[in-house]
C-alpha cells in the first residue's frame, strides 16, 4: 500500500506507525480525550458524560459535541460503549432498568436528561435506527405513517399519502416498493427493511438521527445503499452513527470518535483519524492490532 | 510427521469405536421416547372407547307409537280451550286407554299397573304439549311416539339380562312378554335422543337431559371469560410492561404462581366465605361459580399472557419507542397485539379448564338438583361435570350411559376449546 493512495482514498487504513510521533504521544494507559470535542455550531453538546449499568461503569467522563449537518462516527472494539453513548443521546437508555446516566446532554441548549423533560418530542426530534431490521409486522405504508399518525403531523388521507411518498422517497426505497404498500414490511429484504426503517426515522422529521450499525446485519450492496443514502441524508439531518467498520466510518463520516473501555479516546476529522491519529490507541485500534 | 500421522489415525479409531455406542444410546432414547407416546395414547384410547362405548347408547331413546284419542270430554268438557284447565286434564288417563286396547287380556290392579309403567311417566307432558302447540288436535285419533320408561329403554338396548334370575332384574317376564309382542308389531322405536340436550335434569333417566347443565356452564364460564379475561390481561401487561422490577413484584410474581397450585376445594371454600356469606349472592348461581372459577383461571392466563408478551422481540419496543411512541402507545399499538394470540390461547385454556372443573361448584352449591333451565347468571344451575358427578352417583342403570354421555358431550367441547388454541397458536406463531 502507497502514501500516495492513502492521502487519494481516506477509505484506507495507514501503515502501522506510519505518521506517529512517539514522544508526544498519550500513553495507553492515559484515556484523557485528544483532539477537540467542541464544535463552533453544536446541535448536541454532552459533558461528563457518565454511564452506569449497576455497579458497572459503562461511559467515563465523555465529552462531545455534535454539529449541524454533520456524520459523526464512533468507532471503538467491541463492549467499548459507543452504543450506549449513541443511545444516551436519545434516552434510550431509560428502558434499561439498571441503567444510570449522570452528566449533562443537551439538544440546542435543552438539557435531555432534566427531570421535567418528556421523552416523546425528544424521541421524535432525536430519531434511531437500530442494529437489525426492525419493521412493524405491518403493512409497509402502516410501518411509514405510524410516526406521523401519533404525532398528528399528518392529517387525512392524502396528507399522510403524501409524507409516506416523501419518506420512502427519500429512504431510496419508493421505486422499489410503490406497488405494495399494502405489503407487510418484514416480507421486505434485509437491506430494503434497513432502509424502510430509516424511512419511519424520516417520516417523523426528526433533526438528529441515530443509527446504531445500521449495516452489519446487511450484505455488501445493501450495506453500499445504506451509506450513499446517509451521505444524502446529511443535507437534512445531522447524524450519529455507531459502526463495526472502519471502512465505512471513513466512507460516511466527516468526524470520527473513538471510543475505548467506555472513555472517549480521540475526537477528530475522519480524515485525520485514519490517517494520523494521535493517541496510541486509535493507531492500535484503526491499524488491526486489536478490535 | 508420521507420528502426527498416527494420532491422527487413532483419533478417528476412537471415534469410530465410540459411534456405535453413541447410536446405540440415540436408539435406546427413541425407543423409550415413543414408548411413553404409545403408552399416552393406549391411555387416551382405552378411556375414549370405554366412555363412549358406554355412552353412545344413551343418543337414542326408545319409544312406542301408539294411537291416542284425544278425548274432548277429559281434555276440555267444558269447550273452553283454556290453557289452564287443559293442563290440570287427566292426560294420563289418555295415555294408558291405547295400551289396554291393545292388551286387552290384562287384569288385576298389579298387572294393570306393571303395564301403565311401560311408559314414561313424562308420556302424558307430551300429550299436553301437543295440545298446547295445536288444540285443533282436540277430538282426533293421533299417532304418537311416547316415552318408554327407563327400565323398558334398558330392555329394549340390550342392558338388562332376559336371562337372569327374575329377583336380579328389574322387568318380570310378563313385562318382556307385552315389549317383545309391541315390537313384533313393530311400535318399538328408537329414535335420535333430542330430549338429551334440551331437557334439564329430572328423577326420571328417560327425561333427564343435560340441557340444564350445558346452560349452566355457558353462564358460568360467561362470567369467568368476562372477568378472567380482562382482569388477567391487564395484570399481565402491568406486570410485564410497567411495573418496575423489585421485591415487591417478585412477591407478586410468587404468589400468582401459588395461586396456580392452590387446591381447587379451597377456592371453592373462600367463595363459599366470600362471595355467599359476606357479599350475600345466591347460592348455586352461575355468577359465584363464574366468579369463583375466575379465581382460578386468572394465574393460568396471566402466566401466559405474561409469556406471551415475553416473546414479542424488544426490537418492536424499541422501534416504537424510536419513532417516539410513548410506553403506552407502543404496548397498546406494538407488544399487545403481537401478543394477544398467545394470551386467546392461554385463555382457552384457562377456560377449558374452568369448564372441567367440579370440587369449587360442589363447595357453593351448583351440586344442587335443579330440574329447571337456568334462564341467566342468577337463576340457581348446575354444569356439566358437576351433572356428570351427579348421575354417576345414581342407582338406574340408565343413568350408567347418560353419565358416559354427557362426559362424551364435555370432552366434545373440551377437545373443540383446545383444537382452536392449538390452532390459532399455529396460525400466529412467529409474524416477525
Amino acid at each position: 500500500m502507497t502514501t500516495a493512495n492513502t492521502a487519494a482514498a481516506d477509505v484506507d487504513v495507514p501503515e502501522i506507525g506510519a505518521t506517529s510521533d512517539a514522544g508526544s504521544r498519550p500513553l495507553d494507559d492515559d484515556f484523557r480525550t485528544v483532539g477537540n470535542v467542541r464544535v463552533g455550531d453544536p446541535r448536541m453538546t454532552c459533558s461528563d458524560v457518565n454511564v452506569y449499568y449497576g455497579d458497572k461503569h459503562a461511559i467515563k467522563h465523555v465529552d462531545l459535541d455534535i454539529a449541524e449537518n454533520e456524520v459523526i462516527a464512533m468507532i471503538g472494539p467491541s463492549g467499548c460503549g459507543k452504543s450506549t453513548f449513541l443511545r444516551c443521546l436519545n434516552r434510550m437508555n431509560d428502558t434499561i432498568e439498571i441503567c444510570r446516566v449522570t452528566g449533562e446532554i443537551k439538544l440546542d441548549d435543552q438539557d435531555i436528561y432534566d427531570k421535567r423533560l418528556d421523552v416523546v418530542p425528544l424521541r421524535a426530534q432525536v430519531g434511531m435506527v437500530f442494529q437489525k431490521p426492525n419493521p412493524f409486522p405491518k403493512s409497509i405504508y402502516d410501518n411509514i405513517a405510524y410516526g406521523p399518525r401519533i404525532h398528528g403531523l399528518a392529517t387525512g388521507r392524502a396528507d399522510l399519502d403524501e409524507v409516506v411518498e416523501r419518506s420512502l422517497t427519500k429512504a431510496g426505497l419508493w421505486e422499489e416498493v410503490k406497488d405494495r404498500l399494502d405489503q407487510p414490511g418484514t416480507g421486505l429484504s434485509g437491506g430494503q427493511q434497513q432502509r424502510l426503517c430509516i424511512a419511519r426515522t424520516i417520516a417523523v422529521e426528526p433533526e438528529v438521527i441515530l443509527m446504531d450499525e445500521p449495516c452489519s446485519a446487511l450484505d455488501p450492496i445493501a450495506t453500499a445503499k445504506v451509506e450513499e443514502l446517509i451521505d444524502e441524508l446529511r443535507e437534512n439531518y445531522t447524524i450519529a452513527i455507531v459502526t463495526h467498520s472502519m471502512q465505512q466510518a471513513a466512507r460516511v463520516s466527516q468526524r470520527t470518535a473513538y471510543f475505548h473501555l467506555g472513555h472517549l479516546v480521540e475526537v477528530g476529522e475522519t480524515t485525520q483519524i485514519f490517517t494520523n491519529p494521535s493517541h496510541k490507541l486509535t493507531e492500535d485500534y484503526i491499524t488491526g492490532r486489536f478490535g | 510427521m508420521a507420528d502426527s500421522q498416527t494420532t491422527r489415525k487413532r483419533a478417528i479409531d476412537v471415534v469410530n469405536a465410540s459411534l456405535k455406542k453413541r447410536y446405540a444410546r440415540e436408539a435406546r432414547f427413541r425407543r423409550v421416547g415413543l414408548g411413553a407416546v404409545i403408552l399416552g395414547l393406549v391411555f387416551v384410547s382405552v378411556l375414549f372407547l370405554d366412555i363412549v362405548g358406554k355412552g353412545y347408547t344413551a343418543f337414542v331413546q326408545t319409544h312406542v307409537e301408539l294411537e291416542v284419542y284425544l278425548d274432548p270430554a277429559i281434555i276440555d268438557p267444558q269447550g273452553t280451550r283454556d290453557m289452564q284447565a287443559i293442563a290440570r286434564a287427566n292426560f294420563r288417563k289418555i295415555v294408558r286407554e291405547p295400551l289396554k286396547e291393545l292388551f286387552p287380556e290384562v287384569s288385576g290392579r298389579r298387572d294393570k299397573r306393571a303395564l301403565n309403567k311401560i311408559l314414561s311417566s313424562g308420556a302424558p307432558y307430551q300429550l299436553l304439549d301437543m295440545v298446547r302447540a295445536d288444540p285443533a288436535l282436540i277430538g282426533q285419533r293421533v299417532s304418537v311416539d311416547l316415552l318408554v320408561d327407563d327400565d323398558i329403554d334398558m330392555l329394549v338396548k340390550g342392558h338388562i339380562d332376559r336371562n337372569a334370575p327374575p329377583a336380579d332384574r328389574r322387568v318380570n317376564d310378563k313385562v318382556i312378554g307385552w315389549v317383545d309382542r309391541l315390537d313384533e308389531q313393530g311400535l318399538i322405536k328408537s329414535k335420535f335422543n333430542t330430549g338429551f340436550f334440551t331437557n334439564g335434569d329430572s328423577r326420571e333417566p328417560e327425561l333427564a337431559g343435560i340441557g340444564g347443565a350445558v346452560a349452566g356452564s355457558f353462564y358460568t364460564l360467561l362470567v369467568t371469560l368476562l372477568l378472567s379475561f380482562p382482569i388477567g390481561v391487564a395484570a399481565a401487561v402491568y406486570l410485564e410492561e410497567f411495573a418496575p422490577k423489585n421485591r415487591w413484584t417478585d412477591l407478586i410474581e410468587v404468589n400468582i404462581n401459588n395461586l396456580a397450585a392452590v387446591p381447587s376445594i379451597v377456592f371453592g371454600l373462600l367463595g363459599l366465605a366470600m362471595f355467599i356469606n359476606l357479599f350475600g349472592l345466591p347460592r348455586s348461581a352461575p355468577l359465584v361459580g363464574g366468579l369463583v372459577l375466575t379465581l382460578m383461571t386468572l394465574p393460568t392466563i396471566i402466566i401466559a399472557s405474561r409469556a406471551a408478551l415475553k416473546s414479542v422481540p424488544p426490537s418492536i419496543r424499541e422501534a416504537a419507542l424510536g419513532v417516539g411512541a410513548s410506553r403506552m402507545q407502543t404496548v397498546f399499538h406494538h407488544v399487545v397485539p403481537l401478543a394477544m394470540p398467545g394470551m386467546l390461547t392461554g385463555t382457552i385454556i384457562g377456560m377449558a379448564q374452568a369448564l372441567g372443573e367440579t370440587a369449587p361448584l360442589l363447595m357453593i352449591g351448583m351440586v344442587a338438583f335443579i330440574v329447571d333451565i337456568p334462564g341467566g347468571p342468577m337463576d340457581p344451575a348446575t354444569v356439566l361435570p358437576v351433572q356428570v358427578y351427579l348421575w354417576a352417583d345414581s342407582p338406574e342403570r340408565a343413568f350408567v350411559e347418560r353419565t358416559s354421555a354427557a362426559i362424551i358431550v364435555l370432552l366434545g367441547f373440551l377437545i373443540a376449546m383446545n383444537t382452536i388454541a392449538v390452532i390459532m397458536r399455529r396460525r400466529f406463531e412467529r409474524r416477525w
